[in-house]
C-alpha cells in the first residue's frame, strides 16, 4: 500500500502533460474546453499529432506503434489527455478495429490497415447495432453470401456514429444463418464507405446534433479478402473489441475537467448579489460529485493496478456504471447553474448569454447516451450480478 | 502507487481472521456475549492483546508494535465483517491515539502498555449532550488548584464507559480544550451504563469534582490534536464498516440464490439482482476511498481532509446497503435471531458515532471553491 507515484511514473505523468499542453494545437483544445463540436479536421490533426510521438495507439503491440506500457501509465496517458481537453485518439480506429486487426488479421491486413488506421489516414466507422440488434446484438441480421471471390452484403446498420467522416467501416454480418447458435454464424467484414450500394442517412438527435447514423446494403460487393480473421468467429473479435471499447469509458479526466469548469461557471452566475457556488445546496452538489468522482478516481487506480496480469478486476465493470451516471451528474449540474440561460440553446449574434450556458443542455441531452452506450448500464449491472455476486 | 497488501499485512488478515472466526462464526455467539455486560468478550480481548493487536499502532518503547494505519486498517476491517463487539477502534485508535498524541513520556508507558496487555481498558468521554461532533469541550469544565485538577459536568454518550478502567476526558480549560486522565475508581464519579442498539454499551459519566491528570504537561489547547485522532478513527471506523457491509452484501446474495419464492430461487428476479448490484457499486467506490485515507495517513497528508472524504462515502455506502440488506432479505431481516439486519444496526451506529455523511459533506462543501480539482495522488493528500 502506497500513495505516491514512483519518481519514475511522477516523471512520467509529467511528460505526458507537458506533450499535451504544448504540442497539441490550441485551437482543438479550446474547442474541446469549450465543449463544442470537433470539426473532422482538427479530430485528424489532433490524432495524427499524437501519432507522431507514438501517443496514439500506445495499448497496440508494440511492433505497430504500441508503447507497451503498464496499465497505470495507461490510466495516466488518458487522465492527462482529457484534462488537457485534448480530443482521444479516434476510438473506432484506436480501440475498436486497430486491436482487432492486430490480434485476429492476417500479416497482409496488418500491414494493409494498421499504419494508416494509427495515423486516421483511413477514418473507420464501426457497423455493429441494427434496428432489432442493440444490447442484444447477436440478433443482427445483416447478411453476407459468399459469390466467387466476393462477399455480397445486405442490410442496415444504425448508431454509427461519425459515419459521415468515415473512409472504411467495420461491420459484423451474418456469413452462416444455419449455425446452431446464433454467435456463431457472425463474421467482421471491412470495406469503404464508397462501395456501391452503401448509402449513409444521418439521425437527428434531440440536442440537435448530427452525430450518428444508418447505414443501408444493398447487394454491396466485398472481395473476400477484406475477412478479418476467420469466418463465423467474429462474435469472438466483437466481443474483444467490446472489452477494448470499455477501457476508459468512465471518462474519470473529462468529468474532473468538467467538475471543475462548473465550478467557474457557478462564480459567473450571482444569486442575492451573491456567487452561486457560495449557495449551500450548490456547494454541496459540488462536494457531493466531488467525492463521487474522487471513489471513482481511486477505483480506476486499484482496478488497474489489480489487472496487470491481463485478467481484468471484477470491479472494473464498476467503472463505466458509475463513470456515465457521473458524467451525466455534472452535465445536469451545468445545466442547473445555467438557469434560466441554458434555454439559449441556439443563440447566435446578439445574444449575451455566454457559450458555456448555451451548449448546456445539448451536452446534458446528449450524455443520456453514455449510459445507454458501450454496454448499457442495465446490461453493466447484469454483469455484476452475475459473474460477481453468482446470482 | 499500489494498492496491494503485502505479504506481512495478508498474513496479518488470516491471523485476526481465524482468531474472530473461532469467537463469532455464527451470529449466535455475538448474541450471547453482547446480551450481558460488558458487552464483549473478555477472553477475546485477551486473545486480541496477545497477538499484538492492541498495541499494533503504538510506539514499541511504549509496549506497541510500531504498525502502521494500514494494518490497523486491515484488523478493523476484519472486526467489522464478524461484528466482533470487542470495542477495537474505540479503545486502540480513539482512547490510545489520544494518549499517545498528547500524553507525557509516563502516561504512554503506562496507559498505551496498559491497553497493548489488555489490561487497561481505556475509553473516550469527549461527546457532550447537546452537542454534535465537535473537535472542543463544552459543558465539561476543568479546574486548577494548586497542582491538581479536578472535573466537573457530564459527558454521554460515553462508549465503554461503564467499563473502562481509565476514561480520557476532554474538558474546557482557559484558552480551549484540555485533555486529562480519569481513574474508574476516582471520586466523584458517577457512571449510569446501558446498552446501545448495536450490543455495544455507553455511559451518561457525570463528573462532580472529580479529581483528574492532565494528559501532557501543558495545559493548552488539543483542539487540534482532538481533532486529528477523531479523523484517524473516523478512518478507521471506514474500514470497519466496509467489513460490515461486505458480509452484508454477501450474505444478501447468498440468501438471494436460496430463498424461493413463487416455485424459483429470488435470484430470478432481476428487481432484487441490479439492487444487489447497485450495493456492490457502492461497497467497492467506499472500498477504495477507505484505503485511500489510510494510505494518506501512512503519506503524511491532510488526514482530516482524506477522513471527511472516506466518511462520507462510507456514511452512504453504509445506509444503501445497510437498508437494502434487509429489505432484499424480507422479514428475516429484521429478525433479532438472523445476522443482517445487526450489520445495519452496527453500520448506523458508526455512522453516528464521530460524524455522518451530511456533517462530512457539509465540510468539504466549504472547500469546493478553494481547488479546481481533487488529485488523490497530489496535495494535499501526500506531502
Amino acid at each position: 500500500m502506497r500513495l505516491q507515484l514512483s519518481p519514475e511514473l511522477e516523471a512520467f505523468r509529467e511528460e505526458m502533460r507537458t506533450f499535451f499542453t504544448t504540442q497539441v494545437p490550441q485551437e482543438i483544445r479550446d474547442t474541446v474546453a469549450a465543449r463544442r463540436h470537433l470539426s473532422k479536421e482538427q479530430y485528424v490533426e489532433a490524432m495524427r499529432t499524437l501519432n507522431a510521438a507514438g501517443l496514439a495507439v500506445p495499448h497496440w503491440p508494440v511492433e505497430w506503434g504500441g508503447r507497451g506500457w503498464t496499465p497505470l501509465q495507461m490510466h495516466i496517458w488518458r487522465e492527462e489527455m482529457q484534462l488537457a481537453c485534448v480530443p482521444e485518439p479516434l476510438p473506432f480506429n484506436a480501440s475498436m478495429i486497430g486491436p482487432v486487426i492486430a490480434a485476429f488479421g492476417s500479416q497482409e491486413q496488418k500491414e494493409r490497415f494498421l499504419p494508416r488506421t494509427a495515423n486516421i489516414d483511413i477514418w473507420w466507422c464501426q457497423g455493429f447495432s441494427e434496428p432489432d440488434a442493440g444490447s442484444d446484438l447477436a440478433s443482427l441480421r445483416t447478411t453476407a453470401v459468399r459469390d466467387g471471390d466476393d462477399w455480397v452484403v445486405n442490410g442496415q446498420k444504425t448508431w454509427t456514429t461519425l459515419g459521415q467522416h468515415a473512409d472504411w467501416i467495420f461491420c459484423l454480418v451474418r456469413t452462416d444463418p444455419t449455425a446452431e447458435k446464433k454467435q456463431r454464424g457472425i463474421s467482421l467484414l471491412v470495406f469503404p464507405m464508397d462501395t456501391p450500394g452503401v448509402t449513409l442517412r444521418p439521425i437527428q438527435l434531440i440536442d440537435g446534433g448530427h452525430e450518428v447514423n444508418e447505414v443501408f446494403f444493398e447487394d454491396v460487393r466485398v472481395p473476400a479478402e477484406n475477412l478479418i480473421g476467420e469466418e463465423n468467429r467474429g462474435w469472438d473479435y466483437a466481443k474483444f473489441l467490446l472489452g477494448n471499447e470499455r477501457v476508459g469509458i468512465a471518462r474519470i479526466g473529462s468529468s474532473k475537467r468538467l467538475l471543475a469548469q462548473a465550478k467557474s461557471y457557478a462564480r459567473e452566475v450571482t444569486v442575492g448579489g451573491r456567487p452561486l457556488i457560495e449557495d449551500p445546496r450548490t456547494a454541496d452538489r459540488f462536494a457531493e460529485l466531488e467525492n463521487e468522482l474522487l471513489a471513482l478516481e481511486l477505483t480506476a487506480l486499484r482496478v488497474v493496478a489489480h489487472s496487470a496480469d491481463g485478467k481484468p478486476h471484477p470491479a472494473s465493470s464498476v467503472l463505466k456504471l458509475r463513470g456515465s451516471e457521473l458524467q451525466q451528474d455534472i452535465t445536469e449540474l451545468v445545466v442547473d447553474i445555467a438557469g434560466p440561460l441554458s434555454l439559449s440553446s441556439f443563440a447566435d449574434g446578439g445574444s449575451e448569454v455566454p457559450d458555456w450556458a448555451r451548449v448546456a443542455t445539448p451536452e446534458y441531452l446528449n450524455y443520456r447516451k453514455v449510459s445507454i452506450y458501450g454496454g448499457s448500464n442495465e446490461v453493466q449491472r447484469t454483469i455484476i450480478a452475475g459473474t460477481i455476486l453468482g446470482l | 502507487m499500489d494498492f496491494t497488501f503485502d505479504s506481512e499485512q495478508n498474513d496479518l488478515r488470516e491471523a485476526v481472521r481465524g482468531l474472530l472466526d473461532r469467537a463469532y462464526g455464527d451470529g449466535e455467539q455475538r448474541r450471547r456475549v453482547t446480551a450481558s455486560d460488558p458487552g464483549f468478550d473478555e477472553k477475546t480481548w485477551s486473545r486480541l492483546a496477545e497477538m499484538g493487536l492492541l498495541g499494533l499502532p503504538f510506539a514499541e518503547e511504549h509496549g506497541g508494535m510500531g504498525a502502521g494505519p494500514i494494518e490497523v486498517a486491515v484488523v478493523a476491517e476484519e472486526i467489522g465483517r464478524v461484528l466482533a463487539p470487542e470495542p477495537y477502534v474505540e479503545v486502540v485508535v480513539l482512547a490510545g491515539g489520544l494518549v499517545a498524541a498528547v500524553g507525557t513520556d509516563a502516561q504512554k508507558a503506562e496507559v498505551l502498555a496498559g491497553i497493548a496487555e489488555g489490561t487497561t481498558l481505556a475509553a473516550v468521554a469527549h461527546a457532550e449532550p447537546g452537542t454534535r461532533w465537535s473537535p472542543s469541550a463544552a459543558a465539561v469544565a476543568a479546574t486548577q488548584d494548586g497542582g491538581s485538577w479536578t472535573l466537573t459536568g457530564v459527558k454521554e454518550p460515553v462508549l465503554n464507559g461503564a467499563r473502562a478502567d481509565v476514561l480520557v476526558v476532554s474538558a474546557v480549560v482557559e484558552g480551549g480544550t484540555a485533555l486529562f486522565l480519569v481513574r474508574g475508581d476516582a471520586a466523584g464519579l458517577t457512571r449510569t451504563g446501558y446498552r446501545t442498539h448495536d450490543g455495544g454499551r455507553a455511559a451518561s459519566v457525570r463528573f462532580d469534582g472529580t479529581p483528574a491528570e492532565l494528559l501532557g504537561t501543558d495545559p493548552g489547547d488539543r483542539t487540534a490534536q482532538i481533532e486529528r485522532v477523531l479523523a484517524e478513527g473516523r478512518i478507521a471506523y471506514a474500514h470497519e464498516a466496509i467489513g460490515s457491509m461486505d458480509t452484508a452484501l454477501r450474505t444478501t446474495a447468498e440468501y438471494l440464490k436460496t430463498r424461493k419464492q413463487f416455485g424459483v430461487t429470488l435470484n430470478r428476479f432481476q428487481a432484487l439482482t441490479f439492487r444487489a448490484a447497485d450495493m456492490y457499486v457502492s461497497l467497492e467506490l467506499a472500498r477504495s476511498t477507505a484505503l485511500w485515507a489510510s494510505m494518506v495517513v501512512d503519506a503524511g497528508g491532510d488526514v482530516v481532509a482524506a477522513a471527511d472524504r472516506a466518511r462520507l462515502q462510507t456514511s452512504r455506502a453504509g445506509r444503501h446497503i445497510g437498508k437494502e440488506a434487509i429489505q432484499l432479505h424480507g422479514g428475516i431481516g429484521v429478525t433479532a435471531e438472523y445476522t443482517v439486519g445487526h450489520h445495519t444496526s452496527r453500520l448506523t451506529a458508526i455512522d453516528h458515532v464521530l460524524g455522518d455523511g451530511d456533517w462530512a459533506l457539509s465540510r468539504l462543501a466549504a472547500d469546493v471553491d478553494a481547488h479546481e480539482t481533487v488529485d488523490p495522488l497530489g496535495a494535499p493528500y501526500t506531502r
